[in-house]
């Protein structure tokens, strides 16, 4: 009895990160992908972590201030 | 006479390399900047991290080889003086933090709704303050590597190097540190709520 046959919503939710992270192997990414042909309760949870992801990236996205830029340039070396 | 005696040719061609090298690095800072701001615990601290980075890469350009990943090589930096100034103190004590399952956040914004959401739409109900300041307060072991790998976009492989730590230690603590930063965000959601 595999892991999966045990509780299949738990086995793919292990599987979630490293799914998304394209670091399963093609047999795991078959099997989690099977799980998320039938299981609409998973397949919203991958979805919102997908969303999620972006959704962080974006929101901690700050630009650098004008000053610091200017300050930076100002740090080169001047040549002789 | 012998071609290796540096001449004024020589000098010239390092002139240029330097300032050639100058100008990517300087190319990067954004880049650079949005990594240190979230390594840092406030805005002060990212832009004298950020100047204190170049400052030393400018002076020691000679050690960068060209052709080489110059944003990790920058970010290597970066990290290493972070760490040096005793800039790694953080608000919540360094206690074993707490980790829920991954779907933890999904439900808890799902029971918060008391019904079945869209799942496109649910993440809306974060703020960015409320992203911003979740992982602020997760430990800086984990969060090092979420803000390399999720917000710098660097390979697991560089965010190794750029942290002198083996691959697998990336991985475990980038998929712990998520689930940090999701019991963190769902603990605001909650406070919100109540």
């Amino acid at each position: 009895m595999t892991e999966l046959d045990k509780d299949p919503c738990a086995h793919c939710e292990e599987m979630m990160q490293p799914y998304l992270d394209h670091i399963l192997t093609e047999d795991e990414r078959v099997e989690a992908e099977a799980h998320l042909d039938e299981c609409d309760w998973c397949r919203r949870r991958y979805r919102f972590e997908e969303s999620l992801r972006v959704y962080v990236r974006q929101a901690v996205n700050e630009p650098m201030p004008a000053e610091l830029k200017q300050k930076l340039a100002a740090l080169r070396i001047p040549l002789n | 006479m012998s071609e290796t005696t540096p001449d004024a040719r020589g000098i010239a061609a390092e002139a240029r390399d330097r300032v050639r090298f100058e100008e990517e690095a300087l190319a990067l800072s954004d880049q650079v900047y949005r990594v240190a701001r979230h390594l840092s615990n406030s805005r002060e601290d990212a832009e004298e991290l950020v100047q204190e980075t170049y400052a030393r890469a400018f002076r020691s350009w000679r050690s960068y080889t060209p052709g080489t990943n110059l944003r990790a090589w920058l970010l290597r930096i970066l990290t290493n003086l972070n760490i040096d100034r005793g800039r790694r103190t953080q608000r919540a004590p360094q206690t074993t933090p707490l980790e829920a399952n991954d779907y933890y956040l999904y439900d808890k914004l799902a029971e918060s709704d008391g019904s079945a959401p869209d799942e496109d739409r649910v993440v809306e109900r974060l703020s960015q303050d409320d992203i911003v300041s979740a992982l602020s307060e997760v430990p800086h072991d984990f969060r090092d590597v979420i803000v390399l790998v999720d917000i710098g976009d660097f390979s697991y492989q560089d965010a190794a190097q750029i942290l002198d730590i083996p691959i697998g230690t990336v991985m475990s603590r980038l998929h712990r540190g998520r689930r940090i930063l999701k019991r963190e965000l769902a603990d605001s959601v909650l406070e919100d709520v109540t």
